[in-house]
């Protein structure tokens, strides 16, 4: 692992400018920002792995727990509330049998809620992964989530 | 006169919906079709920025013939190429008529009451193209001003435009301008905030997707009037492709020499680059929003000093919305006068909506300042689906006012908004029918704030977390005739001392709707009935 100083204290007036971008990077060669990914990241830059920890825990897209293989971003902010997003995350739960924030079992999905993804004009909406999925209805949201199901159990038929 | 090049374009609108409904498809059957029907040579392909209208599908534009068509797929892609492009003749069956780009002809109510001036290129011109970006007289305002104008006289004519920024607060830009303009520091800064993240409004993504350069353009002229030499676009870090349009943007700007050193031969230096959030709908105010650049916690700092005086690494900064920033090539190149022949005296120019919820054609859309409520949902939007009643609109995102029906026609302004406790904020638009329930939606805006709270202040931090439990007694059926003076006591205390602008406007839509629809609470809280049938109320479960 390797982590430039300059990246982070960079030159001058502008130290630490990069971190986000740093702990972004860490983020998709490692999983996650664990504590030893954040210790090493402290070690390299000097900076105090508290205000490290700070930062890597206020951000939604910076995650210290390890998620699933999918991440679904579900939409509830209220232009998708009046639009019936409550029952289609609800067809979630259950069919996913977990609770938001968490990941199922097989680690294939972790459910998060997140905040308007700008997709109002084709609420409910949601993301799995970087695809984008618009107009759901409780029916359509699960075969959606059954064709990832699906498409892993083959690559591992395969495999 | 001959005719070199194409002699047609193809305009294809990328933007999440039509990805979504297979625009990529689309457009890779497309270029296939025409190099089988050898017409590669003059016709063009071209993929753009939204058009605004997603109840269509994949949409394709004939130019200069202006020719729309609608829910396009696959399928329709051989007879589109020899009936219109090898025959002229249109398919009449796919041609939608109520889409407007550019200059081209309309019979639709909806776009007659639309005036595209921020618009004016998304959905016309190649996004990633600067030569497309020029050949609509892009950059022209830059070069008249860094070569004919000084610095004083931008600011000038931005100022006299009476422009007012675009991100919600509506703060009169030019005013912003001269305050970083007197300051006397060895570096200022120009900061594009395109962290937007309010519900409902992804305004900001269409222009940034659509005309990346008109924001760039924008900010060069920001740049020369207050004397700053660097500058910043803080973007979203969930939009994609935002940020590598952007990106691109700024590479092929400073290939052309429009950024750097000594542009256009003027000696004005001016540089930009890309900042990505991380997700923080907090980072959208401003001073958190430099907190953030600096690499830390996008936590809003004390006022004052404003940014104009002491923003980024202390220097002076200006920070606007990338919707002020698109306006300004024009201003510039059209003068203040020009300018203020659109919306109201007290506030001119034009408003970027994204109109969302209950509405029969949500979308993107642009209108004269001081336009009504009731035009914009019913001429603009077709009205509300399913034959639902009109139950009240809030404006300018979740922390925006709420409108009922007596308010349809109030004119959308800053001003005349303000008086009805109101705003036009970011700019989305949430039309909310009858089968809805004010209570449950206002715990939903909650449900919003209380995780979006940066926590640094106790009001804000615990208020709406108060105010959640409070809510979720109401709509579970365990509410108390108390909690609604609860509700409006936390809630003008949120407002009146919270630390930054997220905790004092997180009460705006409660007070609206406890205002307008007490009765309503009422009900919830003391006999445990919803009317709409939303709320599950224990009570009713026991009875």
């Amino acid at each position: 692992m390797a982590v430039s100083e300059d990246a982070i204290q960079g030159s001058g007036a502008e130290p630490r400018a990069s971190l986000i971008e740093l702990l972004k990077r860490m983020q998709e060669t490692h999983g996650c920002l664990s504590q030893e990914v954040l210790t090493k990241v402290a070690a390299e830059t000097g900076l105090p792995l508290s205000k490290i920890y700070g930062v890597a825990t206020f951000y939604t897209l910076l995650t210290t727990r390890p998620k699933g293989r999918y991440r679904i971003f579900f939409c509830k902010n209220a232009p998708c509330h009046v639009r019936g997003a409550r029952r289609v995350l609800e067809a979630i739960v259950e069919y996913l049998g977990v609770q938001p924030g968490e990941t199922t079992p097989d680690g294939l999905f972790t459910l998060e809620l997140t905040s308007c993804l700008g997709l109002c004009a084709v609420a409910p909406a949601m993301m799995v992964g970087d695809d984008v999925y618009g107009n759901l209805t409780p029916q359509k949201a699960m075969a959606i989530l059954e064709d990832y199901r699906t498409r892993e159990r083959n690559e591992h038929a395969w495999s | 006169m001959s005719m070199r090049g194409p002699k047609r374009h193809l305009l294809i609108p990328i933007d999440p919906y039509t990805l979504s409904k297979g625009a990529e498809r689309v457009k890779a059957a497309l270029d296939k079709a025409l190099a089988l029907s050898n017409l590669t040579d003059t016709v063009r392909v071209v993929e753009t920025g939204t058009v605004g209208h997603h109840e269509h599908g994949v949409l394709l534009i004939v130019y200069p013939d202006g020719v729309v068509y609608g829910d396009v797929t696959v399928d329709n892609i051989p007879q589109i190429v020899r009936e219109h492009l090898q025959e002229n003749r249109v398919v009449e069956g796919l041609v939608v008529r109520d889409v407007r780009i550019g200059p081209f002809d309309t019979r639709a109510r909806r776009v007659e009451k639309q005036v595209r001036l921020v618009l004016r290129n998304v959905g016309l011109i190649d996004p990633e193209s600067i030569e497309d970006y020029i050949a609509h007289e892009g950059y022209e305002a830059a070069a008249r001003a860094l070569t004919s104008l000084s610095p004083e006289q931008v600011l000038e004519t931005v100022k006299a435009s009476g422009i007012q920024g675009r991100g919600g607060a509506g703060f009169p830009t030019g005013v912003k301008w001269s305050f970083a303009a007197r300051e006397k520091a060895p570096q200022k800064y120009i900061v594009c905030n395109a962290d937007e993240g309010e519900p409902g409004t992804f305004k900001d993504r269409l222009i940034l997707e659509g005309d990346p350069h008109s924001v760039l353009e924008g900010m060069l002229l920001a740049g020369y009037a207050v004397g700053a030499t660097k500058g910043y676009v803080y973007i979203r870090g969930e939009y994609r492709m935002s940020i590598a349009r952007m990106r691109k943007a700024i590479d092929q700007a400073r290939s052309k020499g429009l950024l750097g050193r000594n542009i256009l031969g003027s000696g004005f230096d001016f540089d930009v680059e890309v900042r990505e959030g991380a997700g923080a709908y907090i980072c959208g105010e401003e001073t958190a929003l430099l907190e953030s650049m600096e690499g830390k916690r996008g936590e809003p700092r004390n006022k004052p000093p404003f940014p104009p005086q002491a923003g980024l690494w202390g220097m002076p900064t200006v920070v606007n919305n990338v919707e002020t920033l698109a306006n300004i090539p024009l201003i510039v190149k059209n003068g203040a006068s020009w300018y203020r022949q659109f919306g109201t005296p007290t506030c001119p120019g034009t408003k970027v909506f994204t109109l969302v919820g209950n509405i029969v054609s949500p979308g993107l859309i642009e209108v004269p300042m001081g336009i009504t409520l009731r035009e914009v949902i019913f001429d603009i939007g077709h009205g509300i689906p399913r034959g639902r009643g009109f139950l009240f609109a809030q404006t300018g995102g979740t922390t925006g006012g709420i409108l009922a029906a007596g308010e349809l026609d109030v004119p959308m302004a800053y001003d005349t908004l303000r008086q009805v406790g109101s705003g036009l904020g970011s700019g989305a638009l949430l039309v909310v029918d009858d089968s809805n329930c004010v209570v449950d939606l206002v715990q939903n805006f909650v449900e919003f704030f209380n995780h979006e709270s940066c926590g640094k202040c106790t009001l804000c931090r615990e208020g709406t977390g108060r105010l959640l439990e409070i809510l979720h007694r109401l709509t579970s059926g365990q509410g108390d005739p108390r909690d609604i003076d609860l509700i409006r006591r936390l809630s003008v205390n949120m407002k009146r001392a919270a630390f930054c602008g997220l905790g004092q406007a997180a009460p705006t839509p409660i007070l609206g709707a406890l205002q307008r629809f007490e009765e309503i609470f009422r009900e919830h809280a003391e006999s445990h009935t919803c009317r709409a049938g939303v709320c599950r109320m224990r009570a009713e479960v026991a009875a």
